[in-house]
């Protein structure tokens, strides 16, 4: 089992080497497959960790080497798996192999084709090393290991200017979310005097509920997670990361390094437990953040940027459920929103390959038949990210919605509709992209291709785990066992056995509302958004509060002005004033002293053998004398 | 070799010091004051022999081997560096056909 474990993160490193160091000999054909298959291995190696892990009900842990001691301080690089960690090596392995295979359609024919699947691979062994970690600095690691992949990834076609700007962004963004980070893992060795988690979880588990150490430290490694996970006021780096290539959209900025955040707070579950005021945080954050995202969702004409809206609306739903407590519904809106996003993502990638690169819906139209297998995924992943019965989506928010509503009734009411936000967008994309009537460009192009097969396919997997997914646990209403629910359970017991249970559970008859209400409403908005989006003919420019909406609530611009002019600003301040004149001045100074001195002293050397030999005597007698009075 | 020692104590140290401050005034006074190569380096190992002249002095008066052991060093190094000195000359005048020093002021840049 240790071996493996340590062979997981072997092989996307040594796919990462061999396709990164050999990019330029090798094939173009070979670097995909060979990425790939690196990560089948992984899948299949996890697949056996997961079986082992769920069955023989024990971790596995894994001491590499001492990595950092000296004094009292040991930091050991070891490996933890657990049943969330292995959950978490099933979604990252899984999810990232469809997308690798998918990659190999998608970036066929393209230039950097070999950096990409090397850049990829890297990706798959941070966030192996993130979700594996046994230790808040090995955890650390992988997640600066993710943002630099996603760095890369995001510029990959760096010869565009604004895909750069667009890394930058992001890099800088999370850079203020892993201060927060970094500082509360320096709270956390300050106060248990070691990093490793399940120690940690232990020694935090006796102290008093509402302690204020524990607030600061929750607080901060919520900073982290709001910057990683894309939570306001941090999340306007994830629109922008769209700028990569579409697999990496789909692999990291909706299935699996954004939701480093909701992994964090659902390790440390026993720290976050026990402050009230963090929870309270995470639960206000989350669902502004859902809110917003899936208000700014609707008013996007960019395929991609209205799935990246999407998937900040998601996040903040996953840390509402983490506010509320449930740490294990997160986790399952994790892995629901892992396959339906990565699918529709794929698909949205696959429509734009079919019209060369086109990404603007008013563009589109009519595509229902010219593409039918994509239509038909992704009508797939829009039902199951809707919530709409028997898919997958409706499972993972039913169990959201039941917390919410387990709290209060005006915390449930919030969370549906926020939840029904996803059905608007959703379905607008879909009847403006399959349903409305062709759109000029789309008559005048007729280069419209369905994808290859090798893109088909792994969508198709996703598209079934879409389906089938939510089954893992069905509602409280049908079902006594809840399986993920007892699947999670030894992870967050200790957690869970902290706070008494607060809420009052609910009677049948609010749970079949809770069932049916949003049902009812979903139809509804499919209905009106039918009516009002596939008959429009022309699009009408925003007014008033869809201006707003639909310019992101000036969040760029609000941002632009209150950080980025001040700090250009201060910039140039110390650019020309401090940096060009005084040290600058000062420096050159120097020089000037040195060759004025030099030019000067110059004149001495006459070439005169017999003045020099005056001049060196009487150094010399000067010397001596000077030795002799001092 | 006492017999030596005491012959040199007969006469008294500051008459050794006068004479060798002598010599070697004699011997800076050439270096700047001639123009001629050769007349220069005579002066220069004139400096070098009333310092080594000292040095057996206090050596004798002082019954330390030491000083007369450096006297043997200092000529050894005086003697390489003539060698030197004497072939540099040989090539300032095989190129100037003269040994006078002003004829180096071709030499400053």
């Amino acid at each position: 089992m240790e071996l493996i474990s340590i062979l997981l993160l072997v092989f996307p490193f040594l796919g990462f080497l061999t396709i990164g160091l050999f990019q330029k000999q090798m094939n173009r054909n070979i670097s995909g497959i060979l990425a790939s298959a690196f990560i089948f291995i992984n899948l299949i190696l996890s697949g056996f960790l997961f079986w082992h892990v769920s069955f023989s009900n024990q971790t596995v842990e894994t001491q590499l080497f001492d990595w950092i001691k000296f004094a009292d301080i040991s930091i050991p690089f070891a490996l933890t798996i657990d049943r969330l960690a292995a959950l978490m090596l099933l979604i990252v392995n899984g999810v990232g192999l469809l997308i690798h295979i998918y990659s190999i359609g998608y970036m066929k024919g393209d230039a950097g084709v070999n950096r990409f699947f090397s850049y990829m691979n890297l990706f798959v062994f941070f966030m192996l090393i993130l979700v594996l970690s046994s230790n808040y600095l090995m955890l650390f690691i992988g997640w600066e290991g993710v943002g630099l992949s996603s760095y890369l990834l995001i510029g990959f076609w760096y010869k565009d200017h604004a895909n750069n700007d667009a890394a930058k962004k992001a890099f800088i963004m999370n850079r203020i979310g892993d201060l927060g980070f970094l500082i509360g893992i320096f709270i956390l060795f300050i106060t248990f005097k070691t990093l490793s988690i399940s120690e940690i979880a232990d020694k935090a588990s006796l102290m008093p509920s509402g302690d204020l150490t524990l607030m600061a430290i929750t607080i901060c490694l919520f900073i982290g997670a709001m910057g990683k996970s894309a939570q306001i006021p941090l999340f306007t780096w994830l629109p922008d990361a769209m700028a990569g290539p579409t697999p990496v959209s789909a692999l990291i900025h909706a299935a699996t390094m954004v939701t480093a955040g909701i992994y964090l707070v659902a390790r440390s579950s026993v720290l976050f437990v026990l402050s009230p005021v963090t929870m309270n945080i995470i639960l206000v954050i989350g669902a502004i953040t859902a809110l917003i995202g899936g208000l700014i969702a609707i008013y996007q004409n960019d395929i991609k940027k209205i799935l990246a809206y999407s998937t900040v609306s998601q996040l903040g739903f996953m840390f509402m459920a983490l506010g509320l407590g449930s740490f294990s519904g997160a986790m399952f809106h994790l892995t629901t929103h892992a396959f339906f996003k990565a699918l529709l993502f794929l698909a949205a990638g696959s429509v734009i390959h079919a019209l060369s690169n086109e990404q603007d819906i008013r563009k589109m139209g009519g595509l229902r038949k010219k593409i039918p297998f994509t239509f038909a995924l992704f009508i797939i992943g829009t039902i199951a990210i809707s919530g709409i019965p028997p898919f997958a989506g409706f499972f993972s928010k039913e169990v959201i919605l039941t917390a919410a509503f387990e709290h209060g009734m005006g915390m449930g009411m919030l969370t549906t509709f926020i939840s029904l936000l996803t059905t608007i967008y959703m379905f607008r994309l879909i009847f403006v992209v399959f349903f409305k009537a062709e759109s000029k460009e789309i008559r005048a192009n007729h280069h419209v291709h369905e994808s290859p097969k090798v893109m088909l396919y792994p969508m198709a997997v996703l598209a079934v785990l879409s389906v089938i997914g939510g089954f893992i646990q069905l509602p409280k209403l049908f079902s006594e066992t809840q399986g993920f629910d007892n699947y999670l359970s030894p992870v967050f017991e200790k957690a869970t056995g902290l706070v008494s249970v607060s809420g009052t559970a609910l009677d049948l008859r609010t749970e079949w509302m809770i069932f049916s209400i949003p049902l009812l409403f979903i139809a509804l908005l499919i209905f009106l958004s039918y009516k009002r989006f596939v008959n429009e003919k022309e699009f009408i420019a925003p007014t008033g509060i869809q201006k707003l909406l639909s310019n992101k609530f000036y969040f760029d611009e609000i941002y632009d002005f209150l950080i980025v002019k001040p700090l250009g600003f201060i910039s140039a301040f110390f650019r020309g004033i401090l940096d060009q004149t005084i040290i600058n001045g000062f420096v050159n100074a120097v020089g000037s002293v040195t060759l004025f001195a030099g030019k000067k002293l110059r004149l001495l050397q006459t070439g005169n053998v017999g003045f020099y030999l005056i001049l060196m005597v009487f150094s010399i007698i000067a010397i001596l004398f000077f030795n002799i009075i001092l | 070799m006492e017999t030596t020692i005491a012959q040199i104590q007969v006469i008294p140290l500051q008459y050794y010091i006068l004479f060798c401050s002598a010599l070697f005034s004699i011997g800076v006074i050439g270096v700047l004051a001639k123009r001629n190569a050769l007349v220069i380096f005579m002066s220069v190992e004139l400096m070098l022999n009333s310092a080594n002249l000292l040095l057996t002095a206090f050596a004798a008066y002082r019954n330390d081997p030491a000083g007369q052991i450096f006297v043997f060093f200092i000529m050894v190094v005086a003697a390489a560096e003539v060698a030197i000195g004497l072939a540099l000359l040989v090539v300032v005048y095989r190129s100037t056909k003269t040994i006078d020093i002003n004829a180096l002021n071709r030499l400053k840049w």
